[in-house]
């Protein structure tokens, strides 16, 4: 039996990765769930230089799902550099960096910086809610998404990930957008725009007032747009929003994803990937599935 | 960082002390081995629409009976389930959390307020010094006579049903209260205004914070606070508090 997948000529071992801002760099869930038996990590996104993120509350629970607003905190490209590559290269598992930027060329000095680094993939993130430049402002444009991607395409050295967000009006047409300008794969869908209110309080729940919904909450979109990127590009797809157990990320899979990511449901339980991994396992013992390649896109 | 681990307690007891106020002691394979006073655990619901891990402190721990107690309010929907179980449930459980009370040898303040004072009382059974222990509550009382076991224990109350009329400050400055090392855990107008105590007495002093967690290991940096200096670990003035704190040096924080 196969579980293992190609993502934009990168093989991994089993299509399932950590969501992006769920796992920090792998190191803080290394003590309770084995790295080694993940497709591989996603890393917290970087930037060039260090990022402070938002004032607190940055979390908020809703029903079936959960509101962020961190504003992609995180200690810059230097540190990422010598710490957390490092810590990851350690395990068989492929490392895919996410990258986040306010300007066109914070996006490309990152992957400038990454070129001669042991990482296998970039994942560039223009589609954080959360953040007032760059992230989502690149996201929501055609235009100013396939711009991004040339660029970044110019200098990287790893296969290019763009994560496209689902707040938009026509996500096929975001998916063809960066397929022309020459992303290798797309990944999505990043967070829904959210806000909750303490009635209580009468306050915002977020510092941020809005923040980004995760959890099962939005699933079912997610499958519906995979499916929908999956009609329009020909690029491999990386599907993710709300996936909790085996049968969503088959969900996606069938929709037309080649490879999953798992988010929020690392807070619910931190051994959650390695518990999927497994159940997809099953699902093709029980299924005779031979080679999950097979389940790729195969609802249409 | 510290050792961790993800696993299935199960509950030997649990009471409401006060209301809205439940002490459950629960029985774990690693936990109660590794926890130290001011750490914590998270608890996990079982309803499915309830996502994330309730982050609550350890109040006491049994470590020959393998046991920890937590003393928790109800908060919501998820702190309200926990306090529907019963004896011999399971309870999935993620600890020891946190980075825990430094325990020094100096005559010590313990100052509690509300559902801050649970995590005091596990390092006030390990303190080998002279203590003073002044716990703030609303109007009803709960765990004083588990602190009263464990050195002079001083009350303020908001309505002035018992102890001092007041807060524990005011109880700190009626009673002329002093110390070479302030522990505090309690609502952050009542850290703010022990910060400010310290500051202007020249104390050494440690505060328990809180705030709204996700992932609980240092993942998601949901639950930063304020740092008066640039953290080592997150490169900006931002520490996390499910991993650096939840105990700081006062000094070290901006609150």
């Amino acid at each position: 039996m196969n579980m293992g997948v190609n993502l934009a000529g990168i093989s991994l071992k089993n299509p399932i990765l950590t969501a992006s801002g769920t796992f920090g760099s792998g190191e803080e869930y290394a003590q309770l769930m084995d790295l080694n038996k993940l497709g591989g990590v996603i890393t917290k996104g970087v930037a060039n230089v260090p990022w402070e993120g938002n004032p607190t509350p940055r979390i908020a629970e809703v029903y079936g799902g959960m509101l962020n607003a961190i504003g992609l905190q995180n200690p810059g490209i230097d540190v990422f550099v010598e710490r957390d590559i490092p810590f990851l290269a350690k395990y068989d598992t492929r490392i895919v960096v996410n990258v986040c930027g306010r300007s066109e060329s914070d996006y490309v000095e990152v992957a400038e910086r990454l070129a001669d680094q042991p990482v296998d993939l970039l994942e560039i993130n223009i589609s954080c809610p959360n953040v007032k430049e760059g992230g989502i402002a690149y996201g929501q444009n055609p235009h100013a998404a396939a711009e991004i991607t040339k660029a970044i395409k110019a200098v990287a050295k790893q296969p290019v990930i763009m994560k496209l967000s689902p707040n938009v009006t026509d996500i096929a047409e975001m998916a063809r957008a960066v397929e022309a300008a020459g992303a290798d794969a797309v990944s999505l869908i990043n967070t829904i725009t959210g806000m909750k209110i303490d009635v209580r309080k009468r306050r915002f729940a977020l510092a941020n007032r809005t923040g980004g919904l995760s959890g099962p909450a939005i699933h079912p979109i997610a499958v519906r747009m995979v499916y929908e990127a999956a009609q329009a590009v020909r690029i491999p797809i990386v599907g993710l929003g709300g996936v909790m157990c085996a049968e969503d990320a088959l969900e996606l899979i069938l929709a037309g994803a080649t490879a999953v990511s798992v988010g929020t449901a690392n807070f619910t339980n931190p051994r959650i990937t390695e518990e999927i991994t497994d159940g997809i396992r099953e699902y093709m013992l029980e299924e005779g599935v031979e080679d999950i390649r097979e389940l790729i896109g195969a609802v249409r | 960082m510290t050792e961790k681990f993800y696993e299935d307690a199960i509950i030997i007891r649990q009471e409401e002390i006060a209301t809205n106020i439940y002490s459950m002691w629960l029985h774990t394979e690693q936990i109660a081995r590794l926890a130290k006073p001011g750490q914590f655990v998270t608890l996990y619901c079982r309803d499915g629409s309830r996502l994330l891990p309730r982050p609550i402190s350890i109040c006491e721990v049994d470590r020959g009976d393998c046991s920890i107690r937590l003393v928790y309010r109800i908060a919501g929907a998820g702190t309200a389930e926990f306090s529907r179980y019963h004896t011999g449930e399971q309870l999935r459980v993620m600890g020891p959390l946190g980075n825990g009370y430094p325990k020094k040898s100096r005559k010590a303040l313990l100052l509690g307020g509300g559902i801050g004072i649970p995590p005091l009382l596990q390092l006030v059974k390990e303190l080998n010094c002279e203590k003073q222990i002044v716990l703030g509550f609303r109007d009803e009382c709960f765990l004083v006579e588990e602190f009263e076991a464990c050195g002079k224990v001083y009350i303020a109350t908001e309505d002035g049903s018992r102890g001092t009329k007041g807060n524990v400050l005011d109880v700190v400055t009626e009673k002329g209260l002093d110390a070479e090392i302030i522990y505090a855990c309690g609502p952050m107008p009542m850290l703010r205004a022990v910060k400010q105590f310290a500051v202007q007495h020249g104390i050494q002093t440690w505060i328990s914070l809180e705030e709204r967690m996700a992932c609980g290991v240092g993942a998601c940096l949901g639950c930063v606070c304020k740092s008066t200096k640039k953290d080592a670990h997150t490169h900006v003035k931002n520490k996390r508090i499910c991993t650096e704190g939840p105990v700081f040096r006062a000094r070290e924080v901006d609150i």
